[in-house]
């Protein structure tokens, strides 16, 4: 079982390191892109249980370590 | 006034922090592990600067959770006097001790210079040594300094006149190009509600000494001898 967590910045904070990016990529030719924003991705094996208890704690994982709220916005799944 | 100061796996000034309290301003001073579960006989705990825990996931964000962090929020919670340092103010964010994040500065790149900050407020145990308006130069050194909070955060604080330290020309003038890590509002420091948790991107020990080019910074530790008394 894997919880896959992504982290992203909140659309409210500057991301200097995403604007780097699209000009990366618009220097590669790349036309078209309006933005780019630069993010985590955070897997977590877990040794199995009841789904609606994990999904419980990884949110919490999530809102107090793996993310921090006041810059961020988190999402995740449960396979 | 007793002094504690943290040290992480990869705090980095933990030892210019103790030379400026014991040998500059003759203070007695003791370092606290991170795994210590008590500070000891402290007043004033100093968070350091560095790179604690590597910086690992987000600066501070697995410093904050360490057994003698838990022991820096109770002694700041009953009202014991704390300063974070660049490293520490961001652990300060992360341990909500202190309102909004740093974030990496806006032109990307780690800014290791000497800066002006400008006195917004003299009414602190960590600014009562300056006057209202006075300029002082330190240095700063992070590649994530950048201060944010949501709007409401930043009116708050100026509100509350909570904002100690912005960022400034040498004449003391709130500019942009004066603002190099890209903080809103030209934010270098700021405090807690009850004024006893300080945090701040320069580094005063850095600063405490003429041999280092600024002995500026020398004032904040003098503030916390002098008067922090009188929020205690």
């Amino acid at each position: 079982m894997k919880a896959k967590i992504v982290v992203m910045p909140k659309k409210t904070v500057l991301d200097p390191q995403g604007k780097t990016v699209k000009n990366a990529l618009e220097s590669m030719s790349f036309k078209g892109i309006k933005d780019v924003r630069v993010g985590k991705f955070i897997e977590v094996e877990l040794a199995g249980g009841n789904k609606a208890a994990l999904k419980k704690k990884i949110d919490k994982a999530c809102h107090d370590l793996l993310s921090n709220p006041v810059i961020e916005e988190y999402s995740f799944e449960i396979r | 006034m007793k002094f504690g100061i943290i040290q992480f796996p990869g705090s980095n000034c933990d030892q210019d922090v103790y030379h400026a309290l014991a040998d500059v301003l003759g203070q007695p001073v003791r370092y606290i592990w991170h795994k210590d579960t008590t500070l000891g006989d402290v007043d004033c705990v100093v968070v350091p600067g560095g790179f604690a825990y590597g910086d690992y996931l987000r600066t501070g964000a697995i410093a904050r959770f360490s057994p003698a962090m838990k022991a820096v929020i109770d002694h700041a919670k009953a009202g014991g006097l704390v300063i974070g340092i660049c490293n520490g103010f961001q652990i300060l964010c992360e341990a909500h001790l202190l309102p909004g994040a740093l974030i990496r500065n806006r032109g990307l790149k780690f800014i290791c210079d000497h800066v002006h900050v400008r006195v917004e407020t003299t009414d602190s145990p960590f600014t009562n040594a300056c006057k209202k308006g006075q300029v002082l130069r330190m240095p700063i050194a992070h590649g994530e300094g950048s201060y944010f909070a949501e709007p409401k955060v930043i009116e708050q604080l100026k509100h509350d006149d909570r904002v100690l330290v912005r960022y400034c020309t040498k004449d003391g003038k709130l500019t942009d190009a004066a603002n190099v890590n890209g903080s809103l509002d030209n934010i270098a420091g700021i405090c807690n509600e009850g004024r006893n948790i300080f945090g701040l991107m320069p580094h005063p020990e850095r600063a405490s000494e003429e041999l280092l080019g600024s002995d500026d910074g020398r004032l904040i530790f003098e503030s916390i001898l002098q008067g922090a008394a009188a929020y205690q």
